[in-house]
């Protein structure tokens, strides 16, 4: 010991120059290896991530060379195509029109959707090298990667057939892999065309056509934030949850504010599951303000409200106030998802497939595989675990909850004999004159989940009545579908 | 037809330029191992073909992709510069460290080729000053040879660095933010990089001699003074290579590793200050720590050059197949990035390699040099030489902030041409001295 000390201290203060030299030597190697691997990782990691950016005009080189490739739909049929014409001018065609506007997007007047997602494999080019010269020989572009998604032409017609006239915004997503299969957001526009409409559809700021409404608008959630209130009182309570009861005489009264029933209605004597079924907001109103707050916010949080979605989409961020801005009143309006909440659709279908899921979500994502113009995968996009966003036994009982809700509660038109659904409905009030939001957020089957829909339609009144017969077409599309 | 074969050419020239760089990059490590001298001598000539071939077909990618020929007759007088330097240098000394002279021959070549693809005018004018700095250091060996007063003019070294510095921080135009430039009879010099020899040459004359506190404190406020003239000049990069190479030499020559302790110590509380007084520091800084959010004005540069090198990715788009002319200032202070992306980042890491077996050499010869004023000499300038590299190629791949400083023997720029030359041939001068001290000492015993 005493020997290395003295060694320690003739190096530390009386090194040789040549020891000196040497370790100059090895520290700037050392620094430059490490410098090589930052330079391989970077070049591994972020080629797509760069190219895609606007302020690259590699991009535009790119286009000068390739044409875009095609998007096909999860059963192969085309949804976005491109001719090119004798002097080489690319022209984009969308067979199905409006259908896919915002989940395919558009790609002449900036980008968005799967247009804008994948980007960097659409203006690539899998040609082969022979070919790819010769086509530059002669002057002719090389066409781009394809780019096939999860997006289901059934199930995406059914929901904009359903929706029809009215604003809204509807989603299905498979709960194992985050697969996106519809992604339906109204009023919406026709991509082909969208070059000749931008100047209109941009001048007119009222206009939120080109909003994607699943990812980026903001409701509040409702009573399908009945879900949330539930939960926290479980995470504090555990089993002890099925002792409470609530006898509802129509409001709810605290601190001189009160709450009532939607429609005035008066549901008497409840358990949470009753509830939660019929959609009590008395008894919620109650359920909040016998909740932690703390507790409250850690839950809000690690359910991704005022956070960035863990997904490539353009989204916007769900809001709740921190519950210390909250008086009482303001409280007991959250409880039931009024107040200050705002919530995207795209992120309460997480929430929703996160439940299913034994707690774990899976990435909602929009495209499945890119192939080469001669076939070849080119790059397979894997399922991606995001992770828990509740226990186990917390999903159970979120569950047992929303299955009530089918069999005795508001979503009663989703009961059927082929398959059992699940779910939450809500009726978002807005504005002064009693309209509302019709919410259905839900999955099914109800014994091993494999698909959640999430649906708002903007000013069409209950859920119950005008969100849940949608879902149940949905539901029945994707099972009969998967019959052989 | 032509087009075809252009287009095939340059395809796969990339894999050929790589293989030849990367083979060119092995011959240097090897002369490290013990070789015989026969063997030695033959991998100097086989790195001579290497350079030949890697050059010609750089050349013909030029060439065939612009359809001018210009380029070809700069290709023709680059060779004959660069094997009339390696003959002539070989001829006069006999002593001259081979390898050292390769690597920067490789290197200008490769630079001229590189500056020549962005700006034909510029290449042009690189080559005559190459040309220029050559005849000047032809001469440095000898002078080291002859001039023995050299270990007297420290106050001289001292005086001239921190005026010359002074005028040009008082008098010196705008030039990118900085005032670093300065204009005689039409030519822009950049004393900074010049005055980097004469300072070295002051540590060099004050420490071989005295290395006690007392003195390294005095040479320490002169380079204070240098360094806080370069700060107030915006010249962070020039300011930092000058901070750096103080406190290594100091360490090195008195052993005492609290130097070392102080000296970063200081930097880093100098850093911090410097962040909070100049606005031009804090904009480098954020630019570093988030290019994206500020693409717009101060991460322009930076993005640029990392759109670069990601669009090269290992093998790079092929000469002429790029977009580096978009980064900003491109031939000065992003070469690198521009060699990324049409050479790919194995080549680019290649080079680094071939700079990193020159400072490796210049290491050695430091280590073996008995007087300690040379040994000084030759350490400030392979630490400067290498250091300088790291602040550039760090800068233009986000591995630490920009900081605009050249890449020496490759960025077009005269001044850091000329002096990166002198200081190559300043070490070859010290290391003709030693091969003379040991033949001496050889014969006596």
């Amino acid at each position: 010991m005493k020997e290395f000390l003295k060694k320690f201290k003739r190096i530390m203060l009386h090194a040789t120059p040549r020891e000196q030299i040497l370790v100059t030597t090895v520290f700037f190697f050392v620094l430059f290896f490490v410098m090589f691997i930052y330079l391989g990782l970077f070049v591994k990691n972020n080629e797509e991530k760069l190219l895609s950016n606007g302020y690259n005009k590699r991009q535009e080189t790119l286009a000068s060379r390739n044409y875009r490739g095609k998007i096909y739909s999860r059963d192969g049929e085309v949804l976005a195509f491109s001719e090119v014409n004798d002097d080489q001018k690319e022209f984009r065609f969308y067979p199905y029109g409006k259908l896919f506007a915002h989940a395919v997007g558009y790609s002449t007047t900036g980008k968005m959707g799967v247009e804008l997602l994948s980007n960097y494999y659409l203006i690539n080019s899998g040609a082969s090298l022979t070919e790819k010269i010769e086509n530059d020989a002669v002057g002719i572009k090389n066409p781009g990667h394809n780019v096939y998604t999860t997006l289901d032409v059934e199930l995406q017609q059914i929901a904009d057939n359903y929706l029809n006239v009215y604003d809204g915004a509807v989603v299905v997503t498979e709960i194992k892999t985050g697969k996106i299969l519809a992604m339906v957001s109204h009023p919406n526009f026709d991509p082909s065309t969208i070059s000749e409409q931008w100047d209109e559809l941009v001048k007119d700021e009222d206009s939120s056509v080109l909003v994607n409404r699943v990812t980026q608008g903001l409701y509040p959630p409702g009573s399908t934030f009945k879900m949330i209130t539930a939960l926290e009182y479980y995470r504090e309570h555990g089993e002890l949850w099925k002792n409470y009861r609530y006898v509802c005489s129509g409001r709810f009264d605290h601190d001189g504010y009160s709450i009532k029933c939607f429609n005035g209605s008066v549901h008497g004597e409840l358990d949470l599951t009753q509830a939660f079924a019929r959609s009590c907001n008395s008894s919620f109103a109650d359920l909040g303000m016998s909740i932690d707050r703390k507790g409250f916010d850690t839950l809000c949080n690690s359910l991704l409200f005022n956070k960035d979605l863990p997904t490539d989409l353009v989204t916007s961020k769900s809001s709740i106030p921190s519950s210390a801005e909250m008086d009482s009143f303001a409280m007991m309006q959250t409880s039931i998802g009024q107040g200050k909440t705002a919530i995207t659709p795209l992120h309460l279908n997480m929430i929703t497939m996160a439940a299913a899921n034994g707690g774990i979500l899976m990435k909602p994502r929009m495209i499945d595989h890119v192939e080469n113009v001669a076939g070849q995968t080119v790059r397979r996009y894997e399922d991606e675990e995001y992770g828990r966003l509740m226990s186990v036994d917390e999903s159970l009982f979120l569950r047992g909850l929303m299955e009530s809700v089918v069999e005795t509660g508001t979503a009663g038109k989703l009961k059927n004999d082929k398959y059992k659904a699940a779910g939450k409905t809500g009726s978002a009030e807005y504005g002064d004159e009693g309209d509302s939001h019709a919410w259905f957020t839900g999955y099914a089957p109800a014994e091993d989940p494999e698909v959640a829909v999430t649906i708002i339609i903007e000013g069409a009144g209950t859920g119950g009545d005008y969100a849940v017969p949608l879902a149940k077409r949905l539901f029945d599309s994707y099972f009969e579908q998967k019959e052989p | 037809m032509a087009i075809i074969l252009q287009q095939y050419l340059i395809e796969l020239s990339r894999y050929a330029l790589f293989a030849l760089m990367a083979i060119y990059t092995i011959c240097s490590f090897v002369l490290f191992a013990p070789v015989s001298q026969k063997a030695e001598h033959r991998l100097y000539a086989v790195q001579n073909m290497l350079m030949l071939l890697l050059l010609f077909l750089c050349f013909l990618d030029l060439t065939f992709a612009t359809g001018n020929v210009r380029f070809l007759y700069l290709f023709v007088f680059l060779l004959l510069f660069l094997f009339v330097m390696i003959l002539l240098v070989t001829l006069i000394y006999e002593d001259t460290n081979r390898l050292l002279l390769n690597n920067m021959c490789l290197l200008l070549g490769v630079g001229l080729c590189t500056i020549s693809r962005l700006s034909f005018a510029r290449a042009y004018r690189q080559y005559l000053i190459a040309l220029f700095s050559f005849g000047l250091c032809l001469v440095v060996p000898l002078v080291f040879r002859k001039v023995r007063f050299f270990k007297k003019l420290t106050w001289g070294y001292a005086a001239c660095g921190v005026g010359i510095l002074s005028v040009v921080l008082l008098l010196g135009r705008i030039h990118n933010g900085s005032k670093i430039t300065f204009t005689v009879a039409g030519l822009t010099f950049q004393p900074s990089e010049f005055i980097k020899i004469l300072y070295i040459f002051f540590l060099a004359a004050v420490l071989w001699e005295h290395s006690d506190f007392k003195w390294v404190l005095i040479s320490g406020i002169i380079a204070g003074i240098h360094v806080v003239i370069l700060v107030l000049s915006k010249d962070l990069g020039s300011a930092l290579i000058y901070y750096v190479a103080f406190v290594l030499i100091v360490v090195m020559i008195t052993g005492n590793n609290l130097y070392l302790m102080i000296g970063t110590i200081g930097g880093m509380a100098a850093s911090a200050v410097a962040y909070r007084l100049f606005g031009h520091v804090k904009v480098r800084f954020l630019a570093w720590k988030d290019p994206w959010t500020y693409i717009e004005n101060k991460g322009y540069q930076i993005g640029q050059s990392l759109f670069a090198i990601g669009s090269g990715r290992w093998f790079g788009t092929g000469l002429t197949m790029g977009n580096s002319k978009d980064i900003p200032f491109v031939e000065q202070d992003a070469i690198f990035s521009a060699i990324c992306e049409e050479f790919g980042v194995l080549f680019a890491i290649c080079i680094l390699l071939v700079s990193l077996n020159c400072f490796l050499e210049m290491m050695r010869i430091a280590i073996n040099v008995g007087d300690r004023f040379y040994k000084i000499i030759c350490y400030g300038c392979g630490i400067t030489y290498i250091f300088q590299i790291f602040l550039t190629v760090g800068g233009g791949i986000k591995f630490i902030p920009l900081t605009g400083v050249t890449l020496p023997l490759i960025s077009a720029g005269g001044t850091s041409c000329l002096v990166t030359m002198l200081m190559f041939f300043i070490v070859q001068g010290i290391n003709i001295r030693l091969k003379a001290v040991e033949r001496k000492k050889a014969g006596i015993s």
